[in-house]
């Protein structure tokens, strides 16, 4: 019955709407039939800072967090933020990632380097791993806020769960003068996993 | 009906089906949500913010003795605060339901310590309800003012952040009508405590408490799972997932109610199971009391930490002992971290930089400007407590005498300031120091993510209410002459607090400038600025105000010299998506290469 849980962590940059992103999960699988828990940690963290949220479905979830080494899914909204998390996952975990980088402040101070070739870094470690242009999509359709729905696109294709229920709950979630927008960008974002 | 819901929204749930008439809080983190939730979801109940967490708790006490079930919900820290009602409360009991939650926050992920709050339950001599995920945390709140009027005591719901901040599927129901009628109903022994009557109703705490022992006894939630007889695990809340998680086939003795414990229940748990684990966040406080009773777990604080959260692999790492192997990291380069940092624009960041020309010891508060201390602003020397600021400011000037003239400053938001800053204010007048009080007036409580107070002129329901007037109360309290700043203007900034400093009284700056995130106060932001990468030395001035939105990178051969031919090592530049404008960076540039996009230099935003 254990083996029967998903574990997918979410991780990225406060203002990213990973938050977002995982509330949504947690109702779309809670709709398709399955027992959901989230965790997550807001206040100081959300000022620029990490953001990680363990999203978790099955038949019985026990644990809101995830045990270090058992992720499935790790589900990255920055590259540095990807490449932070990796330890996590199953040897056979699959990597669903942003292509796109916030520098972070010791960074930006020019005390540290940006890693270089992160995406590179992680395919010599891991077979599934989707690289999505998620940000520019989202600017190109013109608001790159959109660019936590591209991605909720993008690994809505990896599971089992039919799109209207996606689409019915994002949409639950975003004024009505952004529904079309973000529409769209779902719809662009699951053609970028085949 | 189901619905997914955080912790907090299941506490906020729980009020409003147990029939919950008033509900009081101070915002903190991981509690701020509950009173959130009942004020955006449950017009029925009266909810308020609170100046701070120990009138959320009288409020709520005396809602208590007309008869309605109350609620008042706070941080860890918070019932600090709160603890002088709390204590004596418990001598008082109820009359309507009177439930105090309290939000841990076990590894300290927004909080100044991680105090364990089961340890008040035990020295206030309340009963205790731990919930283990969203289901139980509104079944449980329900449960509380069941025991709270049964047993004429207030009681404590302890959730922790992985609690509060997780969320989980919970079945909803509809309200009760509670039993208690609400009318005026005076009952002086009970309700006043002098000497002659609280020593009646210490003895009914005693009395009351060893009704609860027998209660805990047969309580549903005190329950145990015999699977596997060799092992099992006497645990509490969010640790039970944890175990459940990687030991499922274990046995358990699972307590919905941490106080006071089932000694019966325990003994029976003992001889059932041959080897017994205590597994519990922070303090041995179930192991304490259990080892008291004369049991001998085979494990408890000698396997798992006593500092920081638990997890699945910490209560299988503390178990498995020897045979636990670690797995090989994939990866094991550092990374460039990342801790939190104040906002582009954030109108604290103009204070900082003015203060630290100064070279003053800057006493900091609780609230997003204790940020201050971190690299490159290097300005925020101390902080302890909510309105800690300003009281040890004063203690250091009174110590230092003449060598501390001039160099003491106190930095206080003004939530915090008016949660327990106007004492220590009232103070510094009193008690005649020098030291120069700046009040940060973001206008709302910023760091639990935007909440109203007495300062912002709106209730937590965003109906318009008096405001405080700083000024004024600053005149009243007897600063001769507050004064005001647009932080967002430096030099302004620098030559009041310059002013300031020399005064031979005590002194009151307030630096107005709305938190970023506080939409409703801008009528626009401004173009984003940009470096002309042709004038730019590479000087990093304004790298070190430590605004996000400015980076510093290193350039090589052609690039490394300006167009006038100055020698650089780097250049700075400006994320436009992040830049809100604020100039502030315009400000410190010497070389006239950071340029605005506006007509001319904006100090600041138009308001609203």
């Amino acid at each position: 019955m254990k083996d029967s849980v998903t574990n997918i962590l979410l991780a990225g940059v406060g203002g990213q709407g990973v938050i977002l992103a995982s509330d949504i999960m947690s109702e779309v699988f809670m709709e398709a039939g399955f027992d959901v828990k989230k965790s997550e940690v807001h206040g100081m963290a959300m000022r620029g800072g990490i953001v990680t949220s363990h999203f978790r479905f099955g038949k019985k979830v026990y644990s809101p967090l995830i045990k270090e080494g058992e992720v499935d899914i790790l589900f990255a909204f920055e590259q540095l933020e990807g490449l932070r998390w990796i330890n996590h996952l199953k040897p056979n975990g699959k990597i669903v990632m942003n292509d796109h980088k916030i520098n972070p402040p010791v960074v930006n101070l020019g005390e540290m380097e940006y890693p270089k070739n992160i995406p590179e870094i992680i395919k010599s470690k891991f077979h599934d791993f989707y690289l999505i242009k998620g940000t520019e999509i989202a600017a190109k359709l013109g608001d790159q806020r959109a660019a936590n729905v591209v991605l909720l696109g993008a690994i809505s294709k990896l599971f089992d769960v039919k799109e209207d229920i996606w689409l019915k709950i994002i949409l639950n979630y975003l004024p009505p003068k952004v529904h079309e927008l973000n529409k769209e960008a779902f719809i662009l974002g699951r053609a970028e996993i085949k | 009906m189901k619905k997914v819901l955080s912790g907090n929204e299941a506490i906020a749930r729980g009020a409003y089906e147990a029939g919950v008439r008033v509900a009081a809080a101070y915002p903190g983190t991981p509690s701020t949500e509950i009173l959130e939730t009942i004020a955006k979801e449950y017009k029925e109940i009266y909810a308020e913010w609170s100046p701070n967490e120990k009138v959320a708790l009288e409020v709520a006490s005396g809602a208590s003795l007309v008869g309605a079930r109350a609620m008042a919900s706070m941080k860890h820290v918070g019932v600090n605060v709160a603890a002088d009602p709390f204590m004596t409360l418990s001598y008082v009991g109820v009359n309507g339901g009177l439930v105090l939650v309290t939000c841990d926050d076990p590894e300290l992920y927004s909080s100044q310590n991680e105090q364990d709050n089961r340890n008040y339950a035990k020295f206030a001599k309340v009963p205790m309800l731990e919930p283990s995920d969203s289901q139980e945390a509104k079944d449980f709140m329900k449960l509380c003012f069941e025991i709270s009027e049964k047993f004429d005591t207030p009681v404590m719901l302890r959730s922790v952040t992985r609690i509060s901040h997780a969320k989980g599927i919970v079945r909803l129901d509809e309200p009760i009508i509670p039993p208690i009628q609400i009318e005026i109903k005076k009952d002086t022994p009970k309700y006043t405590m002098l000497p002659s009557y609280a020593r009646v109703r210490h003895r009914f705490v005693e009395e009351r408490f060893l009704r609860l022992k027998e209660f805990a006894e047969k309580f549903p939630e005190n329950r145990m799972e015999i699977n596997d007889s060799s092992v099992g695990i006497i645990t509490s809340g969010i640790s039970y997932q944890y175990c459940k998680e990687v030991f499922p086939d274990f046995s358990y003795l699972k307590l919905g109610m941490v106080w006071p414990l089932p000694k019966n229940l325990i003994a029976q748990f003992f001889e059932k199971v041959k080897k017994v684990y205590i597994v519990e966040e922070l303090d041995p406080f179930l192991e304490d009391n259990i080892r008291a009773m004369g049991f001998k777990p085979k494990g408890g604080k000698d396997l798992f930490p006593i500092c920081g959260e638990l997890s699945p692999l910490l209560v299988e790492k503390g178990i498995l002992g020897k045979k636990f192997k670690p797995r090989k990291p994939i990866f094991d380069q550092s990374l460039p971290p990342r801790p939190p940092n104040l906002c582009p624009g954030c109108p604290h960041r103009g204070v900082f930089v003015a203060l630290r020309k100064f070279k003053v010891f800057t006493a900091g508060d609780i609230g997003c400007y204790t940020l201050g201390a971190y690299p490159p602003l290097n300005v925020v020397n101390s902080n302890v407590c909510m309105g800690s600021s300003i009281s040890s400011a004063h203690g250091m000037a009174k110590a230092l005498g003449e060598a501390g003239k001039g160099k003491i400053v106190a930095v206080i938001g003004d939530s915090t300031f008016l949660h327990a800053g106007v004492h220590p204010l009232m103070n510094v007048s009193y008690n005649k120091s020098n030291i120069t009080v700046i009040i940060m007036d973001n206008r709302t409580t910023g760091m639990t993510g935007s909440q109203e107070h007495p300062g912002t002129g709106y209730t937590i329901r965003g109906e318009k209410t008096h405001q405080v007037d700083f000024i004024e109360l600053g005149r009243a309290l007897g600063i001769e002459n507050p004064r005001k700043i647009n932080p967002w203007n430096l030099e302004e900034t620098e030559n009041v607090i310059k002013e300031e400093l020399e005064k031979d009284s005590p002194s009151l700056i307030i630096s107005e400038g709305p938190c970023m995130l506080l939409r409703r106060s801008f009528k626009r932001v401004n173009k984003p600025l940009r470096v002309d990468q042709t004038k730019c030395i590479g000087c990093k001035s304004c790298i070190n105000i430590g605004c996000p939105a400015i980076s510093y990178q290193p350039v090589e051969g052609e690039m490394a010299v300006t167009a006038d031919g100055k020698k650089r090592k780097g250049i700075a530049s400006i994320e436009p998506t992040l830049c809100p404008g604020c100039h502030l960076c315009y400000q410190v540039c010497k070389f006239g290469a950071i340029q605005t996009e506006e007509e001319r230099p904006i100090f600041g935003f138009e308001m609203l």
